[in-house]
């Protein structure tokens, strides 16, 4: 590759030309790209996980789990749909317009930048990279300075593996990430904190940018009694799997909280805490399957968020930190103030509160007075709480008796509403939102032509034109041939 | 009842338009916006309006725009009606839930799709369409489930007064609200938390409102405008002497007096139109027309040969009834001068050349594209109506005003069977390999792994 080193003008003028030039509208390029994404994917599989550890901590299986396990799967998908996605879709027709034809005509956006957090670095890069590509754009991925070594392997395998003049990884802090939005992008997709999403909206108001915002919220869990012994240890393992066997619970669909009737939580938390030694030993720490906090910063946020008064008093297991490492112990906590910034803002973090009430259906409206969450989860058997927490509620997702799966769904939209977010991705729906649908319509020949459309108008033309709206055929016919009034 | 705004002599201000939001936040929140009997009872009043008002509505639109009744009916009211009918009979299967096909991942699983209302929505109108661009975003906000304040254009007085008047007589005004005003109200409304804005206008205006709703992150549909180009292919043999032709049958010797010609809708979009035309560069290329009535607000229908790239007419969308042409020396050339201006509304072409359908299909990108015909695409519900780029994000009819106005939620309903112990640590490498198997949905991996029959 050669030596010089572009400036950022030079880069996204590359990007533009590469784009201008219409390579990347062809299907063959799309199909290129999405199959060398699969060979860096397998490929590379060693120093994605090398980089992950260090980073974050995360043990292969997490790392595989979660971010290479479900991205190849992703363009798979992609690979298997591309044609079908890129095909023109017909639409229906009145009258007022025959003889025509109709369809929708997907085309690339154009110039596509990608924001992703650090907590997945590879899955929130490439998930929406694969979209971006299906569907013919060219692409800036920006991902965090606070996960340096996969920002770093993510820049140089998709420098390695794909074409250089269509996607490009541009890294740095916050200066960087400023300088990118100053420049006219066709699309913004960011993952991250609702604070930088907003100045993600307010620069990409200059240029009229469309934007996805993938953010978080306060993902609760409804814990409703349950009666098999099966069931239970189920939900305890998929609930201490979620929060802290995910990122050590510094997830945007993580649990952030638990909602259980009070009779039914001492039998939870002892659960809970079974499960959680089952899955992390007796001393997690020394176990390498769990994550570690990403930087002092969300450790001493953490620590704060603990040390609050009243909080403290409510931990019934773990509570331990580890500063030099970067650790927190899997802590749970039943019932801290309600006002207490752990419940007020997003945890991200291994701390999982239980609040109690007296009956589950109670849940609904402590959900309902919060804001919109990205995910919410519910584990009972009872159908018409189920129904209930469906429609009286509003979040991005609801998944009931499992956690983080419906991430790996293509054929579910993952995004958020209200706080959480707008816009979504996933299978077809990544293709989509960098697509635009562009409505096209031809008249099949110039020689029919409803002489009652032009001035100078007059009654009858009116009347002739009220029945051809109405996909009145035969009234038209009658009016037209004066053998009925209007 | 008060209105909302300025009859009692009271400013609209902030604390107003917050009392306004929270009055409606309150109705969704009992969920009477939700039920389907609800969403159809305020559709049919819609409709009821339309009918029992419909001279009013086109004595408003003459006044505000000295439109003919024929376009108000065609244009407007019938867009209007269609729109509510077609709500009406669709509804029921727009608000199912959609089905979503599930994979080996997540088996055993069922999934679906649920379409909920966002909440409370902000619709800001324009003057041209004062009617059917205040309408038809509201049937499709309603039709979604939710609550509504309309803004209608300040410009177009007499239509927004009679939508005050009558939604507040037709609609439920526990959820349906009409704010009358002009920038001061606007900017009260806009400082508010909205679930959703729809704003139909100009780009400059457009900015403000993205402003507003990036501080509440508000989703935001844009309808703008553009400057959208007409190609007319040489086998086409469309000759300017034709377009003088029909001109004089549309609106006879004296266009300006042509009860069929709408006038421009205030003096200062009348000044900027001269001000277009009088430019020392623009005024010797008017082949026909040019003739303006200050007093009647009016302009007759001009045709332009070969203004200046660089004259104010060709750089800003003109919105009036001046028609420029730009000739080339090949057809396929105008797809480059259309492509190095920001992207239109709206992009036609004539033409009986297949190949160069094909081209313009291609190469040409717009919020929409007609071929051999204009404007008619508007009338397909069938295909959505919005812009891209300059032109606007997002888009609605038909059925994309029911989804531009409600939440998809994605519900997952997983049993408790089947429960791949893979994914929980103690993290193993047999897990591992059954991970892999598992994601890649190979049922012969899954069953190899499971019985330790992978390899690492």
């Amino acid at each position: 590759m050669e030596g010089v080193k572009k400036d950022l003008e030079g880069e996204l003028e590359e990007l533009r030309e590469t784009y201008n030039c219409g390579k990347t509208k062809e299907e063959t390029w799309r199909r290129s790209q999405l199959k060398a994404l699969l060979n860096l994917l397998k490929e590379k599989e060693d120093d994605i996980f090398k980089a992950l550890k260090q980073d974050l901590g995360k043990h292969q299986a997490e790392a595989y789990r979660d971010e290479i396990g479900t991205l190849v799967k992703s363009v798979d998908y992609a690979l298997a749909n591309l044609k079908k996605w890129m095909s023109s879709k017909k639409a229906g027709l009145p009258l007022a317009v025959f003889p025509s034809t109709a369809e929708l005509v997907p085309e690339p956006l154009g110039l596509v930048l990608i924001i992703s957090s650090w907590n997945l670095p590879f899955g929130l890069s490439i998930e929406p990279l694969i979209g971006a590509i299906a569907a013919g754009n060219v692409v800036v991925i920006k991902p965090s300075e606070l996960a340096p070594a996969c920002a770093s392997i993510l820049a140089t395998s998709i420098h390695t593996y794909l074409d250089n003049r269509g996607v490009k990884v541009i890294q740095g802090g916050i200066s960087v990430g400023q300088q990118l939005l100053q420049h006219k992008w066709d699309k913004i997709f960011f993952t991250g904190s609702a604070h930088v999403g907003r100045i993600v909206l307010s620069a990409a108001i200059k240029h009229l940018t469309p934007v996805t915002l993938e953010l978080g919220g306060k993902c609760p869990a409804v814990v409703d009694s349950l009666s098999s012994t099966w069931d239970k240890e189920i939900a305890a393992k998929r609930i201490i799997s979620a929060k802290f066997g995910t990122c050590a619970g510094q997830a945007c669909i993580g649990i952030d909280y638990i909602l259980a009737e009070k009779r039914f939580t001492s039998n939870l938390v002892e659960l809970l805490k079974l499960y959680t030694k089952k899955m992390f030993g007796e001393n997690p720490k020394e176990t390498n399957s769990i994550a570690r906090i990403i930087n002092k910063t969300n450790f001493l946020r953490l620590k704060n968020l603990l040390e609050e008064p009243m909080v403290k008093t409510s931990i019934v297991h773990g509570g331990s930190l580890d500063e030099d490492n970067l650790f927190i112990e899997p802590t749970i906590l039943v019932d801290p103030p309600l006002n207490s910034t752990l419940m007020t803002e997003e945890i991200f973090g291994p701390l999982l509160p239980i609040i109690t009430v007296d009956k589950i259906e109670e849940s609904i409206d402590f959900i309902k007075s919060r804001p919109k969450a990205l995910a919410i989860y519910a584990f009972t058997c009872n159908e018409t709480l189920k129904g209930r927490l469906i429609s009286e509620t509003s979040s991005g997702s609801v998944t009931f008796n499992d956690t983080i799966v419906q991430y790996a769904a293509d054929s579910l939209p993952f995004g958020g509403v209200g706080g959480s977010g707008f816009g979504r991705y996933h299978g077809k729906f990544s293709f989509d939102t960098f697509t635009h649908e562009k409505a096209v319509l031809k008249r099949i020949d110039l020689l029919f032509d409803i002489w009652f459309r032009y001035p100078p108008w007059n009654d009858k033309k009116l009347m002739l034109l009220k029945s051809a709206y109405k996909f009145d055929y035969l009234g038209l016919l009658l009016k037209a041939l004066g053998l009925k009034k209007s | 009842m008060t209105a909302p705004n300025g009859k009692n002599g009271e400013v609209f201000d902030g604390e107003a338009a917050r009392l306004v939001v929270n009055d409606l936040r309150a109705t969704v929140s009992t969920g009477k916006t939700k039920s389907y009997e609800w969403r159809v009872s305020q559709l049919k009043s819609l409709i009821k309006f339309s009918e029992e008002h419909e001279m009013e509505i086109v004595d408003a639109l003459r006044s505000d725009l000295s439109k003919p009744e024929f376009e108000s009916f065609v244009q407007e009211i019938s867009m209007v009606k269609s729109s509510c009918k077609l709500a009406l009979k669709e509804l029921k299967n727009w608000m199912k839930p959609e089905k979503a096909k599930t994979s080996i991942t997540t088996f055993p699983s069922s999934a679906e799709i649920v379409s909920e209302p966002f909440g409370v929505i902000l619709i800001i109108g324009a003057w041209n369409y004062p009617f059917m661009l205040c309408l038809d975003p509201l049937i499709g906000a309603i039709a979604a489930g939710n609550a509504v304040v309309l803004k209608p254009s300040e410009v177009s007085p007499k239509t927004s007064s009679l939508l005050a008047k009558y939604l507040r007589e037709y609609m439920d005004n526990s959820a349906i609200k009409v704010v009358e005003g002009a920038v001061p109200e606007t900017s009260a409304l806009l400082e508010q938390k909205w679930d959703k804005i729809l704003y139909t206008g100009n780009g400059k205006v457009g900015r403000i409102v993205l402003a507003a709703a990036a501080k509440h992150l508000t989703p935001v549909i844009l309808e703008l405008g553009g400057k959208s180009p007409v190609v007319v292919d040489s086998n086409i043999n469309l000759k300017v002497d034709s377009l003088k032709t029909e001109l004089t049958k549309f609106y006879g010797e004296d266009p300006l007096y042509s009860e069929d010609l709408s006038r421009i809708v205030n003096s200062n979009h009348y000044a900027r139109l001269t001000n277009m035309l009088d430019d020392e560069k623009v005024s010797g290329k008017i082949v026909h027309g040019g003739q303006r009535d200050k007093a009647e607000v009016k302009i007759a229908p001009t045709i332009l040969l070969d203004v200046p790239e660089d004259s104010l007419i060709m750089n800003e969308e003109i919105f009036g009834p001046l028609l420029p042409i730009i000739t080339v020396d090949k057809v396929e050339d105008s797809f480059y001068v259309i492509n190095t201006r920001p992207k239109p509304l709206a992009a036609y072409l004539f033409t009986n050349n297949k190949k160069l359908k094909e081209d313009f299909v291609r190469n040409v990108s717009a919020g929409g594209l007609l071929i051999n015909d204009t404007t008619m695409h508007l009338a397909v519900p069938g295909l959505p109506f919005g812009g891209v780029g300059e032109s606007g994000m997002g888009s609605y009819h038909g059925k994309f005003s029911f989804d531009a106005f409600s939440h998809k939620k994605a519900v997952l309903h997983r049993s408790f069977a089947g429960d791949a112990s893979a994914r929980y640590p103690p993290y193993t490498p047999g897990k591992l390999n059954l991970l892999k198997a598992l994601l890649n949905g190979n049922i012969l991996g899954i069953i190899r792994a499971l019985f330790g029959l992978s390899k690492v």
